[in-house]
Parts: structure tokens; sequence; C-alpha cells
């Protein structure tokens, strides 16, 4: 074991903080409001820079990103992110724009944010995309608002989505959102299955929702048909691009005739994932549904680009003002730079690597459903429990040798998966040195696999103690007299 | 690799994708270099003026604030923004801590039992508390004051119709800007779900009637938007009888990006953690004793509960969180209301100067205020502004795009970042406006 996570005695920032003020700003303060409108006590802490830095520098050494080591989270993409597009982002010229400024102030960054709609387009296969939405479940949100007001512009009242099971969580929680009731639909062999999909749909479907690949890594191969079937019941097919990785240059969604696609510019465009955000989520629609895409839209004329607020059959706003901006530019920095040719060596490398490691393990676990993948694979830890073991247990033990562990018990028609996305950034080498890993974890002691992890900064965590004491936040904290977590 | 795997061609990989839906690659141009990316986008993004080259006198949502340099520094460390979701909570502790830190910050400015670590921002936090409101009260229509920015109650709109629920607007004082508590007691019906308003509202003033609001609202759900800079100095929320409290922690150390990304704060009280959307870090130890954080109360999250899930976020603004954390205990308590001071008595020296200017009212509606204000003038705004460009100023937003009947003002905010002659400098250019 080549690996030991820091671990540092960090307290709260709050410990030994005491309820104030104890300033000496009262007069001002009283001079500036009434007593009425003021806030009688501040439990905040005051720490000098020097223990601020030292808090968050040590607090990060206890935390593992893309670039601390590989970190092949199914689904996510966690790629390597390109430093210059974080420092762009940063500039004065992007940082410090205020989005009420007049548009004759801010000509570059609606250049940038247009440039962005239209490799999109491109990449997507769409004729026209939105940047406002600021997540891939908010992208959804987006589309399934779309698909609503398609059908309600033809006084339709269409009640039902349906998604394969399959499906990430947040397909069916935002069709939820938008009023939908959810279908799920049983896969064969991994995939859609075409006589289920038929039985399923009505003049009630308002859309089918599919990622492609799917979350297994395959390659829907009858997505002719389905969208086929959508389109003959007046229904409308949803792309989910979390797995876009995949398949950039080789073909695209609107290629497959979707009609409303999201990008997941964290995952697919390399903008980092940031412990959970922010990312981005740009909606791209087919030439039918444009008239619905959130206001407002930029528009160019003699050079000029100008806002559009005055679209009437808009699905309306989705968010303030024009998306996540800074995550815009870093995007919008990487497509630069790799080009077309570029993200088409991306989505070879992902399949590449996928498929390797894919071969090192097929043989240590059970792997259904065929054998080329593309971006990420599958594998069941069902051979674990004969040893009484976990996957979960499996994945804590990875922990110990460096890695970050895959996504687990997703999607759940796999027995204990284990979802595993290598993306292109990875070195052969590493690959090799994850496939070990794995071989060696495989014929340890299972003591040592159910009491991982041994080298992170915290052993095995008790997640039923944190919901059953909900202990939410330091006023809680204080508030709960029966919590005794000591500190160290 | 590719022997291993016996491809002759990396096409071989992609031998599952039928002929038919094949593309010939990308049309977009060859890429470039560091270098040559980086002359590009300087050429490109040269045109635009920020508030750091000119003056700006901007708010309504989105405030020039200073972020101490140690903020980027520590919460911008690529351990944190390299990672994602802490799903294993061993390897994630730094990440988890520091929400915990953001989540228990924003719960003491707000006065509130729990935040969550983020929702997307102001305005989704407005659509998800119009969406918690319906979980928690049961109706159909749901009341939001007319005193906040479009920006948001649009969003919000867009959020309710997706549950059919219908927003009505309660109207404001046209002296003070607060809310008409006599309208809002003529809209109060059984089909309601809840009410919200903000303090300081789209105007910058501060609520003066929140008892009386309180008292109408009754059993119903009371939502509260603020800034919480603001909440440093001002009455919070939680102490104004808030059920769910939301806003935007921009001001507390991120810089303004265009308007993205921010930070949406959603809080609520105890009772009501469970209908509670988004992600939340809780205490707790591991297998030594040792104090620990991980994500709890998941059932309630779209990865578990799917299409029953109290919302569809999963992505949120952790790293911004962090660095909200950071910008907080860097200032400390004591920092944080020297700031939000400093921005009261920039807007009382801002207004003041305007209002002594022949054609100009400042602020427009009688009420305290907190950095931002209404101005009123005789020559129309845009006009205004127009002169103000060639003066390099950003001046106040125009407010007739969100309010028809106030197309005689605007917005117009200042902080701690005007120094006394930057507020001259205003003046004395609206001065020659005519």
């Amino acid at each position: 074991m080549r690996y030991h996570q820091a671990v540092h005695d960090v307290p709260l920032m709050f410990e030994g903080c005491e309820s104030g003020p104890d300033d000496d700003l009262e007069d001002e303060v009283r001079a500036a409001l009434p007593e009425y409108l003021l806030r009688t006590s501040l439990m905040l802490p005051d720490l000098a820079e020097r223990e601020v830095v030292k808090h968050f520098v040590n607090l990060s050494q206890m935390n593992f990103g893309v670039d601390n080591g590989f970190y092949p989270l199914g689904s996510c993409t966690m790629k390597y992110n390109p430093k210059i597009c974080d420092e762009v982002s940063a500039w004065d010229t992007v940082s410090n724009l205020h989005p009420l400024q007049d548009v004759s102030t801010v000509q570059g960054a609606l250049q940038v944010m247009a440039e962005l709609e239209d490799m999109l387009c491109e990449i997507g296969g769409v004729d026209a995309v939105t940047l406002q939405p600021a997540a891939g479940a908010h992208g959804e949100f987006t589309g399934m608002h779309i698909v609503r007001a398609y059908h309600e512009s033809r006084a339709e009242v269409r009640k039902e989505v349906i998604l394969p099971e399959t499906a990430h969580g947040t397909n069916p929680a935002s069709a939820a959102m938008v009023g939908y009731d959810v279908l799920d639909l049983p896969s064969k062999d991994g995939c859609v299955e075409i006589e289920a999909l038929k039985a399923a749909v009505s003049d009630d479907t308002a859309a089918f929702m599919l990622t492609n690949p799917n979350t297994l890594g395959l390659f829907e191969r009858d997505v002719e048909e389905i969208a086929k079937i959508i389109h003959e019941a007046g229904a409308l097919l949803y792309y989910d691009g979390a797995n876009l990785n995949a398949i950039m240059g080789k073909t695209s969604p609107g290629k497959m005739d979707f009609d409303i696609v999201h990008f997941n510019l964290h995952k697919t465009f390399a903008t980092p994932h940031g412990g959970g955000g922010p990312g981005a989520g740009p909606v791209g629609v087919k030439k039918l549904l444009e008239e619905f895409l959130p206001v407002p839209r930029i528009v160019r004329g003699d050079g000029v680009y100008s806002l559009d607020h005055d679209r009437p059959r808009s699905i309306g706003k989705v968010k303030s003002f024009f998306g996540n901006f800074a995550v815009l530019v870093r995007a919008h920095a990487y497509i630069v730079m790799k080009g077309g040719k570029g993200l088409e060596r991306v989505s070879e490398e992902a399949v590449l690597n996928s498929n390797y490691l894919k071969e090192q393990l097929k043989d240590l676990f059970d792997m259904p459903y065929g054998d080329l993948r593309k971006h990420e694979f599958v594998l069941s830890g069902s051979v674990l429990k004969k040893r009484g073991v976990r996957t979960m247990d499996f994945a804590k033990r990875l922990l110990d040798y460096g890695f970050h562990a895959p996504t687990v018990y997703f999607p759940l028609i796999i027995d204990e998966a284990l979802m595993i996305e290598p993306t292109e950034s990875e070195t052969k080498d590493t690959l090799d040195a994850f496939a070990e890993a794995c071989r060696r974890i495989m014929s340890e002691d299972p003591e040592l696999l159910r009491s991982a992890p041994h080298s992170a900064a915290r052993s095995r965590i008790d997640e039923v103690k944190a919901a059953r004491d909900m202990v939410l936040s330091w006023r809680g904290y204080l508030k709960k007299s029966d919590a005794t977590i000591s500190r160290a | 690799m590719m022997t291993r795997l016996g491809l002759r061609s990396v096409e071989d990989l992609f031998r599952d994708i039928p002929q038919g839906l094949r593309t010939d690659g990308l049309d977009l141009p060859e890429g470039v270099d560091e270098m040559e990316l980086r002359r590009r986008l300087e050429s490109v993004l040269s045109s635009n003026e920020p508030a750091s080259r000119w003056l700006s006198f901007l708010g309504g949502g989105v405030y020039y604030h200073h972020i101490p340099a140690v903020v980027r520094a520590v919460a911008f460390r690529s351990e944190f923004a390299t990672s994602y979701t802490p799903y294993q909570s061993e390897v994630s502790q730094g990440m988890l801590q520091a929400l915990f830190e953001y989540q228990s910050i924003m719960a003491e400015l707000t006065a509130m039992d729990y935040v969550n670590c983020s929702v997307y921002d102001y305005s989704t936090a407005l659509g998800e508390a119009v969406l918690m409101s319906h979980r928690l009260r049961g109706g159909d229509r749901f009341l939001v004051s007319r005193a906040t920015s479009p920006e948001r109650t649009d969003v919000a709109r867009v959020y309710a119709r997706g549950a059919d629920i219908d927003i009505d607007e309660v109207g404001y004082d046209p002296e003070s800007g607060a809310v008409d508590a006599e309208d809002l007691e003529s809209k109060m019906s059984d089909d309601v779900c809840g009410f919200y308003f903000e303090t300081p509202n789209v105007f910058g003033a501060l609520e003066e009637g929140w008892k009386r609001i309180r008292d109408i609202v009754g059993d119903r759900v009371l939502a509260i938007g603020s800034n919480p800079l603001a909440l440093a100095l001002i009455r919070p929320p939680g102490e104004m009888g808030a059920d769910i409290v939301i806003g935007d922690a921009q001001p507390l150390g991120v810089p303004m990006s265009f308007g993205g990304p921010s930070i949406g704060v959603f809080g609520c009280r105890e009772e009501h953690v469970r209908k509670m959307p988004g992600r939340i870090i809780g205490m707790t130890e591991d297998e030594d004793g040792r104090r620990s954080f991980c994500m709890t109360l998941q059932t309630r999250e779209q990865h578990i509960r799917r299409s029953k899930a109290t919302s569809n976020i999963c992505t949120n603004e952790a790293l911004l969180a962090v660095a909200v954390a950071a910008h907080v205990a860097t200032l400390g308590r004591s920092g944080l209301r020297r700031m939000a001071l400093r921005n009261i008595q920039n807007m009382k020296a801002l207004s003041e100067g305007i209002d002594a200017l022949e054609g100009f009212e400042a602020p427009a509606f009688q009420a305290h205020h907190f950095n931002e204000f209404v101005v009123r003038s005789s020559v129309a705004p845009e006009d205004v502004n127009r002169a103000l460009r060639d003066a390099s100023i950003h001046g106040g937003f125009p407010l007739g795009r969100w309010f028809p009947d106030l197309k005689d003002c605007s917005l117009v905010a200042t902080t701690e970042m005007h120094s006394p002659s930057d507020i001259s400098r205003l003046t004395e250019a609206l001065e020659g406006i005519r």
C-alpha cells in the first residue's frame, strides 16, 4: 500500500467562539439603523488570516480530487480539468462583469456565449442552445418544461414521461417536478426493450428520456427504432447528455433523432466538479422547439450582440440572468483548445481506456450484457458476497490504494453494481495499477475489506448515526445535549 | 492497448453505432495551444467593461464586493475544486467539514435551524421554496410580494407551473415599498400555501411589518428572502417567524461573473427538514469514535427516491459554499459587521448626495435601506445612463423593464468598494445631466 491520506486535527471554525457582538461598532450601528431592525446577537468565529489559511489548507489535504489521483466515478466523467480554463474564468473581464450592465459593455461576454452555443449545436447535432440551466438536472428540468410547452402549444395534454429503469435518478425527479407521471421501462440485455416500449407508449406519452450510451456503457443500438416509435406517438425524445463523452464526432444526439439534449459542461467539457458544483447544463433543441427556449436569447445583428427578452412562447426563465457564466467560459476555452478533431480523439481515448480496463477486470467480477462498452462499464460485485463482503467494502478498500471508488449500487438492475468510468485523461500505467489493486483486494482477508478504509483520514463513517442525531449545524450541535461527538 | 484488445483500428470501438447514425467528425476549427487561446480570449473579452475598470452602481441581486485574496487561495485549491459529491466520506472530510461550516454560518446568520449546502441561486431557491411550501401545507396558490426582483419571481413561476401552483403577487406600499398588509390579507384564502417577502427587498428597503405579516399568514408557510451580508446587522428572518429562509450568498466571497455562478441559500425549521430540497451534511463519528462528517437525510434526494424526491437537484454550488465559509472566517464576526455597516453608510452618503441634486429624488421609498435604493429622476434613466457611460460609469439599473410603473426610476447600489471620491464622481457626473 503506497497511499496515506493526511490526517489533521482541524477543529470546527466555531470551536471556542462565543456569542457577541463584542466589537466597538455599537454606536455606529445604532446610528445606521433603529433598534427594532437590528439583530441582538451573532455567533461567528473571529480568526486571524493565518489561522484561516491553516484551517482550509489542512482540510483540503483531507479531500480527494481528480488532481490527487484516479477517480473512476461512473457517469460523472471525472476527467482532468485544464488549469488555463480556471485562470481565464478568473480574469477581470469575466469575474467582475455585472449581469445588468448595458449590452454595449459586455459584447465580449455575449460573443463567448454565442460561440459556445454554436459549438454545442455542432457537437449535439441540434439547432439552438440555451446556456441558462445551472446543472445537468436543471437542464432536464428545462427540457421537460419545453416538452410541456410544446404539447400545450398543440392543445394536447399528455401526462406521462417514460424512461428506462437504468436512468439516472435525476431523470424521473426532473420529470416529476414538471408535473409528469413517470413510467419506468424494464430493460432487456441492458438496453431498452422495443416490445416493452411499444406497449408503454400511448397518446398520453409526453416524452421518452434516454441516455445513449446508457448507464451500463452500452450503446442503445435500437435508438432509430426507439425514435420512430416515440415520434409516431406524437411524443418527444429527450437526451440526457451525462454520457456524451463517449460519442463526440462519432454520432450525435441530433443525428439519433433526439429532439432535446442537455450537456453537462462539468463532465464532457472539463469544468471542475467543485465538490458538487457549480456546473452548467445547457440545453439544445431541434428547430421546432427553439421558440420555447428560456429568455433572454442572445441574438446577433450587424456584428453586435444583444439580448432578446420578447419571446412570447418561451417557457420563461429557469435561473436569474444568463447561466453559470464562469463555468461557460471554461467550457468554451476547453472546446476551442481541443478543436473538432481533438474532441473526437477525447471520445476515442475515453472509450479505449474504458474497454481496456474492462478487459482487465471482467474476469474478476461478473460482467453481464456482452462485451463492447463505451466510456464506462458496470461490473457486478455479487462474487464478493460469497466471501461475506459487499461492493461497498470493496469500494472502501480501493481508497486504501489511493484510488477513488467507482459509483456503487447503481444502476439498480445490476446486483452489487460497480460503475467504472476511467475517462480519457488516465495513462495505461494508472489503469494497470488500478486493475492490479482490484486483483489484490480480491485475494485479501475479507475482514480487511469490511473494516476498510485504513489509510484515509477517517475509518468507516457511521451514516446511520448521522441520520439519527441530525446534527446539521453548529447551532444544532450546541442545542442537542445528547450530542457527544468528541473531536479527536 | 489496442493490441491487447485485438483492435485493428480505434473505429472498431464504435462498431456498435449503426452506420446510418455515424457522423463524419465535427465541423469545428482545429484546436489551439494555450498561448493562442489566451491571445484570442484576451482580445474577445477586452471589449467588456468590468466593474473593476468602470465605476459601477449596479445591484439588483448581484453585488460588487471586496473578496480577500485568501478566499481564492484556499477555497479553489484543487483538492476541493476537482473533487465531486462526497459519496466516499472517508476521503472527503475536507469538503464535508467545510460544507458543514457553511451550513453553520448560514444557520447562524439566518437564525434558522438548518440550511442545506446550497441550491443554484436566489431565484431557484425561491422556486424550491414555493414547492416546499406546497408539500408542507397543500394548496395551489402561493403569494409573492411584488417588491421582489422579477429575475426571481419569473423563475418561481416556472417552478410553480410544474406543480400546477399559481403565483399571485401582493402589492407594496407606494410610499415605503413595504408589503401592503391589506392587500395580503385580502388575498388570503384556504388554497394559499404560503407567502414570500424579502428584506431587504428589490428596492433595497428593509421590511418593518413582519409581525403583522406573520399574523396574517397564520398557519401557512412564511418564506423570507434576505441578503446574508445584511444579516450581519439586521434582524434575521428566523426571528420574524420564518418557516423557510432563502437568499444568495454571492456577496460573501463570490465574484459577480456576469450573474453566475452564485449560491442559493436555503434554510428551514427543524420540524420541516425532511421536506427540504438539496444536500445536507451531518456530523457523526467514524469507527474509532472520531468526529466525522457525511451526507445525510439522503432519502429525500433523487438518487434514492427518484420521482418521489423533494427535488431533482444533484450538482449544486458546493465550491462556492467553501468560498463563503472562507470569506466569513477571514472577515470574522466584527469584520463582517463592519463590512455591512460600511454598505449602509455608503448607501446613506450616496442617496443624500443624489437627493441634493436638482431633478433627482433619493431614496424614492421612505424606508431604511441596506446597500441599494431607488432614484427617481426627471431625465429618463436610460438617458442618464447613456451620459454616465461617457464618463465610464455604470449607472443604476433602469427599473422600467421590471416595473412598468417605475419608468422614471433606477435602482442604484453601492458597497464597501466605493470610496468617498467614487461617490462624488457619480454625483458630479449626474449634476451635469439635464
